[in-house]
C-alpha cells in the first residue's frame, strides 16, 4: 500500500518517538556493558581501558556465587514448571467447567495472594514450612512461590483460555475424544502461547526474589544467586563494583536467554483480556 | 504453630537425629562473616583456627565433633530476623552471633536463655569467668545472667586526619578540644582552609542505624551531662541537653555546613563518611575502634596505607570541660558483639564446648592475628597496637553502656529519626525533640519516660 | 453478555481434578499464611519482647492506631504510607506502565520491525532483569557525582540533579514506571494484534489518522485486556518493593511505600500484629480499585454494544 505524505511523515514521527522512548529505556542499563571488564570500580560510564576478563575470573572463583546460579535454576525450573503445570489445569477447568462460583475464584484469589506476596505473610509461611520440616531444602522454596505466584498465572491463563473458542474440543468430542484427551491433544497446543507468558513471567519472578529463599533457607550451599550476591559487597556493605558488576551480567544472562529463546521460538504474546 | 504440628515436626526431628551415630556430634556456628566478604578475618579465625583447634581438642577428650561455619552473608537486621524466627521454632545454628544490644528482647520473646541453663554445671566450672571483668561480662547479660559471651568491646573517639588539620594550621599531635566549641572552631578553620572539605562527622540519621545512635547522638548528649535514660532506668524525652545536641547536629549540617549533610541521608552513607576521610575531605570522624582497626587498616577498602602516619586521635570532649557525664570532661560509649548458644540446641554441652572454647585464651589470642581488638579477657595481651593501648589507658574508664532494656532497639530508631529530622533541616531541635518525646512515650508508655525542662 | 450456550466441556469430577493441585499449593501457600494474617491483625503478637510469648487479642487496636488522626499524616506512619503509595500507583501504574504501554503498543503497530525490535528489547530487558542487579545499575545511573544520568545534563550544558536527595518521590515513580512498563506494552501489543487488520484497512481508506483509529477502533476493542492489565498492574504496584533499594525509604521516609513501610513494622521492628493489619488494608484497597476497574469495563462494554 502506498503511503500518503501525511502518512509517511507521521510513520517517522512515531519511529524517532519509539526510538527516543527506546533509548530512554537502555540508558540506566548502558552502564552494564562496560563496567563488567573494567579492572577500575566506576559510577560512571567509562569505556574500559584495557578491557579485561579478570573481574568475571575473580567471580568464577567464588564458589558460593557460582553454586548460587545453580541454586537458582533449579528453584526457577522447579518452580515453573509447578506454576504452569498448576495454573494451566487448573485455569482450564474454571474456564471450561461449570463449576459453581468459579467467575469469582480467581479474583478472590489474586487478592489473597495480594496480601500473601507482602512481607506481612513471611512469618505464617515461615511457621507452616518449620512445621513440616522442610526448612533449608529446595522443595520449600519451590512449593512456597509455587503457590504464591498461582493465583495471578491462574488469572492470566484463564483469560487466555476464555478468548479461545470451545468450537477446538468441541470438534474433537465430536470425533469422540475424551474431554481429557480434548484438553491434551487439542487445547494444549492452543494454550501453549499463554503457557509460555506464564513461565517466562514465573521465571523472572522466582530468578529475582530475595526474600523467600532468604527467609526459607540457612546453608550455604543452597542460596540462590539473589541471596549470594550479596557476597560482592564488602564488609562496611558497599558493592564491589567490579565483581557485583560481573556477577550481575552473568546473573543476568538466563532470563535474557530465556525470553530470546521464548520470543524465536513461540513468539511472545497474551491474548484474552477480561470479557467486560 | 498447632500442637499437631509441633507433634509433627519433633517427630521428623527425631527421627533424623537419630539416623545420626550417637558419638558423632554436629555442630554450626552462624556469624555475619563470610571469607573474602564481609567480617572476612572472623570467618577465616573461625575457619583456620578454632574449628580445627576445637575438634582436635574433643578428639583429645575422645568425642567425635564435626562443626561448620555458616556464612551469613545478608544485613546486619537480615541475621536478626533469621535468628529470631529460627530460635522461635526451635531451629537454627547451634552457636550464633549476636549484637550485645539486642539480648533483652529477645530474652524477654523468649528466644533466648541464660548460660547455665542451657548447657548446665560446665557454665559455672568455666575457667574463663575469672578472666573476664564484670564489665565485659554485662555486655552479653541480661537481669544478672549471661545469655552469651562478647568477643571484646570497643570504645569510640574522634579520629583525625593529620595533614588537614596543618592545612588550617593547627597541630595534630597536641590537638585534643577540651569542648564542643573547641571542636567546632577547628572543624571551621579547616573548612576556611579546605572550602570543598567536610571536615566534621558526627553520625546523623536513619540509614546508618545503630552507627548513628552509637557513634553520633551518645557521644554528644553524653556530653552535655545526659544520657538515653536517667539514673533510673527512664527515658529522658526532654531536657537541655536533648536540644544542646540537637543543636550542635543543626550547627555542624545545616547552619554551617561543617558536615557531609548528604551522607547522612543516603542509603550509603556510613560508607560515604568513610570514603570522605580515606579521601581527605573529612578531617575528624566519630567511630569505634572497628573504624581504626578494620576500616581503615591498610589494604581494606576504605584503607589507608600510612594510617598510623595519616590518622590520630583525639576524646570526645563534654560540652564544657567537667560538664559531660559523671563530670567527666571526656566521653566515650562502648557495646559488645559476641556469640550465644541457641536454646533449642541438640547439643548443649558440645556447643557450650565451642563457645568456651572459642573464648579461651588460647583462642582469642589467636583472634588476635586476625583482627586486632580490645578482647574481654584479661590475659589476652592488648596487640602490639598504638590505638588500642592508648585508649585503653585514656578512654576505657571513662566508657558507659546502652541500656539493657528490651524496648532500647525501638527507642534508638526513635533516636536516629530525631537527628534526620534535624540534619535535613526538616525541623527544628524543638519539634524534633516533641516528636521523638511522643513517640518514646507511645513505646515505653509515660511513666517510663522524664521530662528535665 | 450473553451466555451462547450453558454445555460445559469438563464435567465437575474432571474440573476438580484438574483444579487438585494448584487447589492444594493455593491453600496451604495462599489461604493458610491469608488467615493467619487475618488472625494476627487482631492480636498486639509480637516476635520480640514480652509480647512474643503472649501475644492479647486486641481486638481492633491496631487498626485504629495506623489511623490515628493524632499522627495519620505525619511521614513514617501509616497515613503517610497509604496517601504516598496511592500517589505511587495512580502516577507509575495507571499514568506510567499502562499509558506508555499502551503508547508503546500503539506505536509498535507502525514502526518498522527493526526498530520494533530493539525498542521492545530494550523495555523489556528493563522488566526482566532481576531486582538487584536493576537497583544497582539505576543506583549508578543516578549517582550524584559520577553517574550516567548527571554526565548527560553536564554534557547537554544543563544543572546536574541530586535525585536521590531531593526528588526521591519523582525518581521511584520513574523507576517503577521505567521497570514495569514493559508488561503493559506486550499485553497491549498482544490485544492490538488480535484485532482483524481489516478493520484498520477499512479506516485507512475512509482517511482516519492515526489517533483516530486508535480512539475509535484500537481502545474499545481492547478494553478487556485494558481491565485485567490495571487489576495486575495496581496490585503489583501496591506490593512492590523494589525502590526499596534506590532509597531505603528515605530520605526521612519520603519514599517509604506500603510496603516498605510494612517491612519496617513487621521486620524491623517485629511488631506483628500491626504489620498483618497494614496487609489486611492493602489487600482491601486493592478491592477497591479492582470493583471499580471492573465496573469501568462493564459500563463501557454497555455502551459500546448500545
Amino acid at each position: 500500500m502506498r503511503l500518503s505524505f501525511p502518512q509517511l511523515l507521521a510513520r517517522i514521527g512515531f519511529s524517532a518517538l519509539a526510538a527516543i522512548i527506546g533509548i530512554l529505556f537502555a540508558l540506566p542499563l548502558i552502564w552494564f556493558i562496560f563496567a563488567p571488564f573494567n579492572a577500575r570500580a566506576e559510577l560512571g560510564i567509562a569505556i574500559p581501558d584495557p578491557w579485561t576478563l579478570q573481574n568475571f575470573l575473580t567471580v568464577f572463583g567464588n564458589g558460593f556465587a557460582m553454586r548460587g546460579l545453580l541454586n537458582s535454576l533449579i528453584q526457577s525450573v522447579g518452580g515453573v514448571i509447578l506454576v504452569a503445570a498448576a495454573a494451566t489445569l487448573a485455569a482450564y477447568a474454571l474456564s471450561r467447567s461449570s463449576i459453581p462460583g468459579k467467575s469469582i475464584v480467581t479474583y478472590v484469589l489474586l487478592l489473597f495472594s495480594s496480601v500473601v506476596s507482602g512481607t506481612a505473610a513471611m512469618v505464617p509461611i515461615f511457621l507452616i514450612v518449620s512445621s513440616v520440616g522442610l526448612m533449608d531444602t529446595h522443595i520449600a522454596v519451590i512449593l512456597v512461590f509455587a503457590g504464591g505466584l498461582l493465583p495471578t498465572a491462574m488469572f492470566i491463563l484463564r483469560d487466555f483460555i476464555d478468548g479461545i473458542p470451545k468450537t477446538y474440543e468441541e470438534s474433537a468430542m465430536v470425533a469422540g475424544a475424551s474431554p481429557v484427551q480434548a484438553f491434551f491433544d487439542v487445547a494444549l497446543p492452543v494454550i501453549r502461547p499463554g503457557i509460555v507468558v506464564v513461565v517466562v513471567w514465573a521465571f523472572v519472578n522466582i530468578w529475582g526474589s530475595f526474600l523467600i529463599p532468604f527467609i526459607l533457607l540457612r546453608s550455604d550451599d543452597l542460596m540462590p544467586s539473589s541471596v549470594a550476591i550479596y557476597s560482592f559487597y564488602s564488609e562496611a556493605g558497599t558493592p564491589i563494583v567490579t565483581l557485583l558488576a560481573a556477577y550481575s551480567l552473568i546473573y543476568s544472562l538466563p532470563v535474557v536467554a530465556l525470553y530470546l529463546f521464548v520470543s524465536w521460538k513461540f513468539g511472545f504474546r497474551f491474548f484474552g483480556g477480561i470479557k467486560a | 504453630m498447632s500442637n499437631r504440628l509441633r507433634a509433627l515436626y519433633l517427630g521428623l526431628a527425631t527421627a533424623t537425629t537419630m539416623i545420626t551415630p550417637a558419638f558423632a556430634v554436629d555442630l554450626t556456628v552462624i556469624c555475619r562473616c563470610v571469607v573474602g566478604g564481609v567480617n572476612s578475618e572472623t570467618a577465616t579465625w573461625i575457619k583456620d583456627s578454632v574449628i580445627p583447634g576445637f575438634t582436635a581438642k574433643m578428639k583429645a577428650e575422645g568425642k567425635d565433633v564435626t562443626v561448620s561455619l555458616n556464612e551469613f552473608g545478608g544485613k546486619d537486621e537480615q541475621m536478626t530476623q533469621q535468628l529470631a524466627l529460627d530460635f522461635s521454632t526451635g531451629a537454627g545454628a547451634d552457636v550464633a552471633a549476636f549484637d550485645g544490644f539486642l539480648i533483652p528482647s529477645f530474652v524477654e520473646g523468649g528466644l533466648l536463655k541464660p548460660l547455665d541453663e542451657v548447657a548446665g554445671a560446665d557454665v559455672n566450672s568455666w575457667e574463663g569467668w575469672s578472666h573476664i571483668s564484670e564489665g565485659a561480662k554485662s555486655l552479653m547479660s541480661y537481669g544478672g545472667k549471661a545469655y552469651g559471651l562478647a568477643l571484646g568491646t570497643d570504645v569510640r573517639a574522634i579520629f583525625v586526619r593529620k595533614e588537614l588539620l596543618k592545612s588550617a594550621g593547627l597541630d595534630p599531635d597536641a590537638f585534643q578540644p577540651k569542648s564542643w566549641a573547641e571542636l567546632l572552631d577547628a572543624a571551621r578553620a579547616i573548612k576556611k582552609a579546605n572550602p570543598d572539605s567536610f571536615p566534621l562527622q558526627l553520625n546523623a540519621g536513619v540509614n546508618m542505624g545503630e552507627a548513628t545512635t552509637m557513634q553520633g547522638y551518645y557521644m554528644a548528649i553524653l556530653g552535655t551531662g545526659e544520657s538515653v535514660v536517667d539514673e533510673n532506668g527512664k527515658y529522658i524525652v526532654a531536657s537541655q541537653g536533648i536540644l544542646d545536641t540537637l543543636n550542635l547536629y543543626k550547627t555542624i549540617y545545616v547552619d554551617e555546613q561543617l558536615g557531609d549533610q548528604r551522607a547522612q541521608l543516603l542509603g550509603d552513607g556510613r560508607n560515604r563518611t568513610f570514603t570522605n576521610f580515606r579521601d581527605g575531605k573529612t578531617a575528624l570522624l566519630v567511630e569505634g575502634d572497628w573504624f581504626f582497626n578494620s576500616v581503615m587498616a591498610p589494604g581494606a577498602e576504605f584503607g589507608l596505607e600510612n594510617r598510623d602516619a595519616e590518622v590520630t586521635w583525639a576524646s570526645m570532649p563534654a560540652q564544657e570541660p567537667g560538664k559531660g557525664y559523671r563530670g567527666q570532661d571526656y566521653v566515650t560509649v562502648s557495646g559488645g558483639t559476641g556469640f550465644v548458644l541457641n536454646p533449642a540446641t541438640k547439643n548443649p554441652a558440645e556447643a557450650w564446648a565451642l563457645l568456651s572454647y572459642m573464648n579461651s585464651q588460647e583462642s582469642l589470642t589467636a583472634f588476635q592475628g586476625f583482627r586486632e581488638a580490645r578482647r574481654i579477657r584479661d590475659d589476652v595481651a592488648t596487640p602490639n597496637n598504638v590505638y588500642l593501648q592508648k585508649t585503653q589507658e585514656s578512654l576505657l574508664p571513662l566508657t558507659t553502656a546502652r541500656p539493657n532494656d528490651p524496648n532500647y532497639n525501638k527507642v534508638s530508631a526513635e533516636i536516629q529519626r530525631m537527628t534526620e529530622s534535624v540534619v535535613s533541616g526538616e525541623a527544628s531541635p524543638a519539634d524534633a525533640m516533641a516528636a521523638y518525646k511522643a513517640a518514646v512515650i507511645a513505646i515505653v508508655g509515660e511513666a517510663n519516660t522524664v521530662s528535665k525542662l | 453478555m450473553t451466555k451462547k450456550r450453558n454445555f460445559s466441556l469438563l464435567s465437575h469430577r474432571a474440573g476438580a481434578a484438574f483444579l487438585a493441585p494448584a487447589a492444594a499449593l493455593v491453600g496451604v501457600f495462599v489461604l493458610l499464611p491469608f488467615f493467619w494474617v487475618i488472625f494476627v491483625s487482631f492480636t498486639n503478637r509480637t516476635l520480640l519482647g514480652k509480647t512474643a510469648l503472649s501475644p492479647d487479642f486486641v481486638g481492633l487496636q491496631n487498626y485504629f492506631q495506623l489511623f490515628d488522626p493524632a499522627t495519620f499524616f505525619t511521614r513514617g506512619q501509616f497515613g503517610f504510607s497509604l496517601i504516598l503509595t496511592t500517589q505511587f500507583v495512580l502516577l507509575s501504574a495507571l499514568v506510567g506502565q499502562a499509558l506508555l504501554g499502551l503508547l508503546l503498543a500503539w506505536l509498535m503497530q507502525t514502526i518498522p520491525p527493526a526498530l520494533k525490535r530493539i525498542v521492545e528489547t530494550a523495555v523489556i530487558a528493563a522488566w526482566i532483569l532481576p531486582e538487584v542487579v536493576i537497583g544497582f545499575a539505576w543506583f549508578a545511573f543516578l549517582d550524584y557525582d559520577n553517574g550516567t544520568l548527571n554526565m548527560i545534563l553536564r554534557g547537554l550544558g544543563l544543572p546536574a540533579g541530586d535525585f536521590l536527595l531531593q526528588q526521591p518521590f519523582w525518581v521511584i515513580v520513574i523507576f517503577n514506571t521505567w521497570r514495569g512498563a514493559a508488561f503493559s506494552m506486550m499485553l497491549f501489543n498482544s490485544a492490538f494484534a488480535s484485532i482483524p487488520p481489516s478493520y484498520f484497512q477499512a479506516a485507512d481508506v475512509a482517511g482516519a489518522s492515526s489517533w483516530q483509529k486508535f480512539r475509535d477502533i484500537g481502545l474499545p476493542l481492547i478494553r478487556g485486556h485494558v481491565v485485567t492489565d490495571l487489576i495486575l498492574i495496581t496490585m503489583w504496584t501496591f506490593n512492590v518493593f523494589t525502590p526499596f533499594i534506590l532509597t531505603n525509604g528515605g530520605p526521612s521516609y519520603r519514599t517509604e511505600l506500603l510496603s516498605i513501610y510494612n517491612y519496617r513494622i513487621a521486620f524491623r521492628e517485629f511488631d506483628f500484629g500491626k504489620g498483618a493489619a497494614v496487609g489486611v488494608i492493602i489487600m482491601l484497597i486493592n478491592l477497591i480499585f479492582a470493583l471499580i476497574y471492573l465496573s469501568f469495563g462493564r459500563k463501557k462494554a454497555k455502551a459500546v454494544e448500545e
